[in-house]
C-alpha cells in the first residue's frame, strides 16, 4: 500500500465521524470496522467538544481534520491553521465547496488554498473532482494524495463516473488515491478498490445505516475484498460468451 | 466592551484574547480567530481587543 505523506495507513477505510445515532454507536463502529482513519471538524465551541475530542483519542486512529463547509480560500484557509493547532497535525482535507446543492469542490479556489498551505507545511488531502487537470494543479501545487469524489457528498450514488476514476488512476499510478464521497453501498467501496483506487472514504453510508456498526463492517470487508481483486488482475469483461467446462472429451449423446 | 463571540454579541471586560477565554470559560482544546484571523494560542496574550472585534473560539467536532 503506498505512503499518504510518509504514514502508512493500517487499512484503507477512512470512516467520518458525523450524523451517527449516539457517541456509543460511533465508537462501536470504529472498533468493529477497524477504520485507520477518522476524520473530523472544528466547530463553535459549544461545551461538547472536549468529550467528543477525548473520545477520538481514545479510538487510537489517524485523525484527519477537515474543512468542510468553507466557500473561500481566506475560509479554508483559517480553518486549516485552527485545526492544526487543535487536532496537532499538519494533516487536513482541504474541502472548498463551490454549489450548494451538489457541494462540489470548487477546484480553481482548492487549488490556490493547497498552494497555501503546501507552503506552509500542511500535508493536503484536497477534496476534489475526478478531472485530470485540476488533478495535475494540485499536484503541481504541492499536494501529495488526490481525493476525486464517487459522487455528490452524502448522495450514497456510488462511482458516478467509473470511466473517469480509471482514467485519473492510469494517469496517477504512483499517487495514492482516495474516493471521497459518493459510495452508499459496500459494492461500491469494493469497486473503487478493484479500480486500483488506495483508499475510500465515507460517512453518510455507515452513519445514516440503520445499523451502523454492521455496515461499518460490512464497508470494511468490502473494501479488502476488492482490495484482494485488484492484486488478484482480474479478467477483461467480453461481449460473448466462453464456456468454462472443457469442450473436448463431451461425450455424444444425442 | 462589546465584542462578537462565536456569533453572539457579548458585553465583556477582557481586553486581550487569553483573558476573554477565561472570562467567558473556555478550556481545553480550542483554536481562536480575531476578525477572521487565526491568532495562534502563544499569540493570545499579545492580542489586544478592541470594541466590535469578531471573536471565533472553535474546538473538534464530528465530521466527514
Amino acid at each position: 500500500m503506498k505512503s499518504f505523506y510518509g504514514t502508512q495507513l493500517p487499512n484503507s477505510l477512512m470512516l467520518g465521524t458525523a450524523q451517527y445515532p449516539s457517541p456509543a454507536i460511533l465508537e462501536q463502529a470504529f472498533r468493529e470496522s477497524g477504520a485507520g482513519v477518522a476524520t473530523v471538524s472544528l466547530r463553535r465551541e459549544s461545551g461538547a467538544g472536549q468529550t467528543f475530542w477525548q473520545m477520538i483519542r481514545e479510538l487510537g486512529v489517524l485523525i484527519l481534520p477537515n474543512t468542510a463547509g468553507c466557500h473561500t480560500v481566506k475560509e479554508a484557509v483559517t480553518t486549516a491553521y485552527m485545526a492544526r493547532e487543535v487536532f496537532d497535525t499538519n494533516w487536513i482535507k482541504l474541502e472548498l465547496i463551490g454549489h450548494t446543492d451538489s457541494l462540489q469542490p470548487d477546484v480553481f479556489q482548492l487549488v490556490e488554498a493547497a498552494r497555501i498551505l503546501t507552503g506552509d507545511g500542511f500535508q493536503v488531502f484536497p477534496y476534489t473532482t475526478d478531472d485530470l487537470i485540476v488533478g495535475e494543479r494540485l499536484l503541481t501545487a504541492g499536494c501529495e494524495v488526490l481525493m476525486p469524489w464517487g459522487a455528490p457528498i452524502g448522495s450514497g450514488r456510488g462511482l458516478n463516473n467509473e470511466y473517469a476514476l480509471r482514467a485519473m488512476r492510469a494517469e496517477f499510478p504512483d499517487v495514492p488515491l482516495v474516493v471521497d464521497a459518493g459510495i452508499g453501498l459496500p459494492s461500491h467501496a469494493a469497486q473503487a478498490m478493484e479500480l486500483g483506487y488506495d483508499a475510500v472514504l465515507l460517512n453518510t453510508a455507515v452513519a445514516r445505516a440503520g445499523n451502523p456498526v454492521a455496515m461499518a463492517r460490512a464497508m470494511m470487508l468490502a473494501i479488502q475484498a476488492g482490495q484482494l481483486a485488484h492484486q488478484a488482475d482480474p479478467i477483461e469483461a467480453r461481449d460473448m460468451a466462453e464456456p468454462s467446462t472443457p469442450v473436448i472429451g463431451k461425450a455424444f449423446l444425442s | 466592551m462589546k465584542i462578537v463571540l462565536n456569533g453572539e454579541s457579548r458585553e465583556v471586560c477582557a481586553e486581550i484574547l487569553s483573558d476573554l477565554l477565561v472570562e467567558c470559560g473556555f478550556s481545553g482544546r480550542v483554536a481562536t480567530a480575531v476578525n477572521e484571523d487565526f491568532v495562534p494560542s502563544g499569540l493570545r496574550i499579545a492580542q489586544k481587543l478592541t470594541d466590535g472585534d469578531r471573536v471565533e473560539v472553535v474546538a473538534p467536532m464530528q465530521g466527514g
